[in-house]
């Protein structure tokens, strides 16, 4: 990895079907995540995702690049904008690209954004492997 | 604000140990989708220096939120759930999590403040074994959107 070189970017599809298996497997059962009707009396457009599935998926694309999925040794984001998942066979698609900020004393900084229909999901969201 | 200021500073008991199990990290490392063969197989993490199987970067969320609890139920905080989103998220890895941990966690109130007409509330978990050994710290920040 050298300064200033892009990463792939990566495109994860989430469905309604997948916010339930994270729900079981994190334990958050939230039902914005789940039932329109909370999400929708709580002013949201309709069901999201959970801001960790999220933050997940953007994880995968870190240790994708990385080619190690135990060198992550930093990883933060600011959740900025709910990703919305609709009730159809298609839901929604996250794409998260990277480019390499900084490498220093064998460890890169990663700078994602991480995007849903062309609109920013997540902010300030880095990552720093070691190489 | 509707937080009680004088809540940061303030740490809680440790947690009982979460005994850390291959079949939760597969579980939930399907459900993020990743098919790393080192969150599955402990061959393949001995090959790359785990003494068992890891888990994906996110996986310490299972065992803080359920710590963070304690403090987000204390009724003399004044939160109320209801109106909480997830602001900001943080990882400081010494190692990954791995299957055999017994994780206990201590979480601190590290900040409160009120901004546009919003309170956030920042909790430190320092995640370690349940023989001292650090293995990440968690930074979660919530925002309680104001009324109205």
């Amino acid at each position: 990895m050298h300064v200033g070189q892009d990463l792939a970017p990566q495109t994860y599809r989430v469905t309604r079907a997948d916010l339930v298996r994270y729900a079981g497997a994190s334990g958050d059962f939230n039902p914005i995540h789940w039932n329109d009707r909370t999400a929708v009396a709580v002013g949201l457009p309709g069901v999201i995702a959970h801001g960790m599935f999220t933050m997940a998926l953007a994880a995968r694309a870190v240790t994708a690049w990385a080619g190690d999925p135990g060198a992550v040794i930093e990883y933060g984001v600011r959740f900025t904008k709910p990703v919305v998942v609709p009730d159809d066979d298609h839901g929604a698609e996250v794409v998260v690209a990277g480019v390499v900020r900084a490498v220093d004393e064998g460890v890169a900084q990663i700078d994602l954004t991480v995007t849903c229909s062309g609109e920013k999901v997540l902010a300030q969201a880095r990552a720093k492997i070691r190489l | 604000m509707a937080l009680d200021p004088s809540f940061v500073g303030r740490s809680y008991p440790p947690t009982e140990p979460y005994a850390v199990g291959r079949e939760k990290i597969r579980e939930f490392a399907d459900a993020i989708g990743a098919d790393e063969p080192a969150y599955r197989d402990p061959a393949v993490a001995a090959a790359l220096g785990h003494p068992d199987v890891i888990a994906p970067p996110t996986f310490p969320v299972v065992v803080t939120m359920a710590a963070n609890q304690a403090l987000i139920d204390d009724p003399a905080l004044g939160l109320d759930y209801s109106r909480v989103v997830h602001g900001d998220q943080r990882f400081a890895y010494v190692r990954p999590v791995r299957a055999g941990d017994r994780l206990v966690c201590v979480s601190t109130v590290e900040e409160i403040m009120s901004r546009g007409g919003h309170d956030f509330l920042t909790t430190r978990t320092e995640v370690a074994t349940d023989a001292g050994e650090r293995v990440v710290t968690v930074w979660s920040r919530l925002v309680v959107r104001g009324e109205g």
